[in-house]
């Protein structure tokens, strides 16, 4: 048995490999729940226009002193709102760390690689641990590091797709060359998409449907925390190598009738 | 004397000549957790709020944490 690990981004060291969005919950009841049964430390927040006409429960209140409060730039199309609603975050939540996100278009939501380094080394340089989404793409990431970020986030899929890890290769070669942690984000559909980026290699996972639409989301949450906490362990543990052939594993010597 | 302004993207008429009197004119709590403010572009911290001036034209944005992923 391997000891318990614990996971370390910009200093800061977390025992749950699982970062969960809170976005989408049927009910906040739900979304409450569904957070404590991930085992969860950390949970992105979108920043938003206050309404003037009403007002809701503030975040910050209803999670902010149990949980890791990350915010990102959800949504942002342009390094100057993605900036903007970076700094506005770090005033609103007092952190500076942000999960930068600009993505290219509004039908994809593939992540805009060129404007996201730009982005990134703007923050950088203004003070903020940046935790950019992009896509898995390994120049890409090594060109998000070279700027300082603090992590990288390259998507399994796209948002909200539920497909999985669809270049788990790609995925492997980011992990295998990063010098900064990796969280696989976006995509995960089910368990095992989580279980498998922790098998690939990733620090952790970062996931949001998966949970809050699936028919159960507490369950489903369940399910997450111990798919991370296997993958993790497999991870450690060290896959056996893939062969083409059977390989018994029951000795050959000594059977009846031989 | 009123005067034009932004909020939110929206053209609003305020007679407040401060943030801090904005917000209290639009029914926002200064002291909620999780409010931020930015005008033309660039953050106003909280504690620059009594003092910082709202002047006509300005564009301001009120922003504070919401669900997401």
């Amino acid at each position: 048995m391997v000891a318990a690990d614990d996971f370390e981004i910009a200093g800061r060291r977390f025992g749950s490999r699982l970062i969960m969005g809170s976005g989408g919950y049927p009910n906040q009841q739900v979304m409450l729940d569904a957070l404590e049964a991930s085992g969860t430390e950390v949970v992105t927040v979108s920043i938003r226009r206050v309404s003037l006409e009403g007002y809701s429960e503030s975040m910050v209140d209803l999670i902010g002193s149990r949980y890791t409060l990350l915010p990102n730039t959800a949504g942002c199309e342009s390094v100057r709102d993605a900036v903007l609603t970076a700094e506005l975050a770090r005033e609103a939540l007092e952190t500076d760390w942000v999960k930068l996100e600009l993505i290219g278009d509004r039908e994809t939501l593939m992540p805009d690689g060129i404007q996201l380094v730009e982005a990134a080394e703007q923050l950088v340089k203004s003070g903020f641990q940046v935790l950019p989404y992009c896509t898995d793409d390994p120049i890409l990431c090594q060109r998000l590091v070279d700027v300082g970020s603090s992590a990288v986030m390259p998507l399994g899929s796209p948002i909200g797709s539920g497909m999985g890890i669809c270049n788990p290769f790609n995925l492997e070669m980011i992990v295998r060359r990063s010098t900064v942690p990796v969280v696989c984000d976006a995509g995960i559909g089910t368990a095992s998409d989580a279980a498998q980026a922790l098998e690939i290699g990733c620090d952790a996972v970062m996931l949001n449907t998966a949970v809050s639409r699936s028919n159960d989301p507490v369950s489903m949450a369940a399910a997450m925390r111990r798919a991370v906490e296997a993958g993790r362990l497999a991870h450690r543990a060290g896959r056996i190598p893939r062969r083409r052939y059977a390989e018994p594993s029951s000795p050959q010597l000594g059977l009846i009738g031989s | 004397m009123t005067r034009q302004i932004r909020v939110n993207g929206d053209p609003v008429p305020v007679a407040a000549t401060t943030i801090a009197a904005l917000l209290a004119e639009q029914g926002i709590d200064r002291t909620a957790k999780g409010v931020a403010v930015a005008v033309n572009g660039g953050v106003v911290r909280r504690a620059e709020w009594d003092e910082t001036p709202v002047r006509d034209g300005d564009d301001i944005e009120i922003v504070r944490p919401f669900r997401g992923g």
